[in-house]
């Protein structure tokens, strides 16, 4: 059975002959051997966007059907890994959305300079980019010294590449231009070096910086903080995990810690929105209160 | 969710791009107050762009039109705009937001919306390709057209850009083909459903 032609870009999509059903039970029975064999639980992700990147790894491997991927990801490590990268990688950049950083410069930032020291968490860190915003933010801020950065991620491929700093180098216009609509104070250039295709930043960026792996599906708290990022990660889960995730969010902050979101999303439709009050009108910046 | 028991359209879902924003304001002017099904726009457009699309929609209709954050519940005579930066999939019942890369250099990416939108809501799915610059919507209108869902177009020959419609002409021959004013009249009296039905 053929996918649907189009021109040029693959589908993406299930063949021709469509029964909903049937593929729901091949994802579930996939994901349902990822878990047991691999020990990643994608069980409770989004279903759309799963679904959606299933069906591009099937057609990646030159596969027809989610269960020929079942088959290929238990008996080859190699395809797993592929399908890991495609699961778990997001794309994303420095300084994304700039008036959030301009926000928590402004509302954040003061609260910050109150602690004698500074814990913060990046759940789902990815490849780094907004961990090293972070930091270059609390730099200018005066803040860097005293604060430590904890960047976790489930995948430890992206934690190695975040880990060294290197970004591509023609996203540097474009992460300057975010630089300063976010109320950067310096110059951006001053943080990295262009090497052949990429722009390493300056290590001593990384000094408070500590990269692990951390699994927010099963994994606990690990200590308690002053400020959690976890921004355009919890659309990836389903309702049920994400009121999970922020129970575990809500036990690891202190009171009156902040917690951040990616800018289309919201505690709104969590079980946690009295828990916390709003820091700003038009950011996802939420204080911790009860 | 089998394909049996067609009681009526729970969803439309509208995508676009160049010249989109004069064919969405005469789209949601002609939907009348009690329009009972769900209305998910698409529009192409810059990443930093605010919510003026949604205030200018607004001014042009007594239903009413927010900005989809993740997780909002789809509800019948809602009108729903896909975020900048964003893939905008449909679920059963809700919206969920993605950040995977952009889709022929699109985000948020109409196929991928539609296709979402074909695969929860199948047979009770109308989409609607309007003008545009590109052809991003006609595989996607393709997905909704195979699950037995509604296909329409924007005639190419009234559309400010022809591209877009006539990409999704191709792409799916049955469509039916459709100047805007006469587009707008068909959709409101199309039986509708409940797109809440199926939350889950």
């Amino acid at each position: 059975m053929a996918l649907p032609v189009t021109d040029g870009e693959p589908l993406a999509g299930p063949p021709h002959a469509y029964n909903a059903d049937l593929e729901h039970l091949e994802i579930e029975l996939l994901l349902e051997g990822v878990y047991r064999h691999y020990g990643f639980d994608f069980r409770s992700y989004a279903f759309a966007s799963i679904r959606r990147r299933l069906w591009k790894r099937v057609e990646g491997e030159g596969l027809r059907t989610i269960s020929d991927l079942q088959a290929r990801i238990l008996h080859d490590p190699d395809a797993m890994e592929r399908l890991l990268l495609d699961l778990s990688v997001n794309v994303t950049a420095m300084f994304r959305d700039p008036t959030f950083y301009k926000e928590f410069r402004a509302r954040v930032i003061p609260l910050l300079r109150t602690y004698p020291f500074i814990r913060i968490w990046h759940a789902g860190c990815s490849t780094g980019e907004e961990v090293f915003s972070m930091a270059i933010l609390l730099e200018e801020e005066g803040l860097y010294d005293r604060a430590r950065l904890y960047a976790t991620d489930i995948n430890d491929v992206v934690l190695q590449r975040a880990k060294q700093g290197i970004f591509p180098l023609d996203r540097m216009q474009e992460y300057t231009d975010n630089y300063i609509k976010a109320g950067g104070t310096r110059s951006f250039s001053e943080y990295y070096t262009a090497k052949y295709d990429g722009a390493l930043f300056s290590p001593s960026l990384t000094r408070n910086i500590v990269f692990s792996q951390h699994n927010l599906v099963t994994d606990r708290s690990f200590s308690e903080f002053h400020v959690i990022f976890c921004r355009n990660v919890l659309i990836y889960f389903d309702k049920t995990l994400q009121n999970r995730v922020h129970t575990l969010f809500y036990d690891s902050l202190v009171t009156f810690g902040v917690l951040a979101l990616g800018s289309k999303e919201s505690l709104k439709f969590s079980q946690y929105e009295p828990c916390y009050e709003k820091l700003s009108p038009t950011e996802k910046l939420y204080r911790k209160v009860v | 969710m089998a394909n049996n028991g067609a009681v009526g359209y729970d969803l439309v879902v509208v995508g676009t791009s160049w010249g989109g924003l004069a064919a969405l304001r005469t789209l949601v002017a002609g939907l009348p107050g009690d329009f009972q099904m769900a209305v998910a726009l698409v529009q192409h457009r810059h990443k930093e762009s605010d919510h003026l699309l949604r205030t200018l929609l607004q001014e042009r209709t007594a239903l009413e039109v927010c900005e989809v954050e993740d997780k909002m519940p789809l509800q019948h005579g809602r009108i729903y705009v896909a975020p900048p930066d964003y893939h905008t999939l449909v679920e059963p019942g809700h919206f969920s937001l993605s950040t995977e890369a952009p889709v022929r250099f699109s985000r948020p990416s109409i196929d991928v919306t539609f296709q979402s939108a074909a695969d929860s809501y199948g047979h009770r799915t109308v989409g609607i390709v309007l003008t545009g610059a590109n052809a991003d919507g006609s595989a996607g209108l393709r997905r909704i057209s195979d699950r037995g869902g509604m296909a329409i177009v924007q005639d190419p020959s009234t559309a400010e850009s022809a591209l877009m419609p006539a990409a999704a002409v191709k792409a799916v021959p049955r469509a039916r083909v459709m100047e805007l004013s006469d587009m707008v009249k068909f959709v409101a009296q199309l039986p509708a459903g409940d797109p809440e039905r199926d939350e889950r």
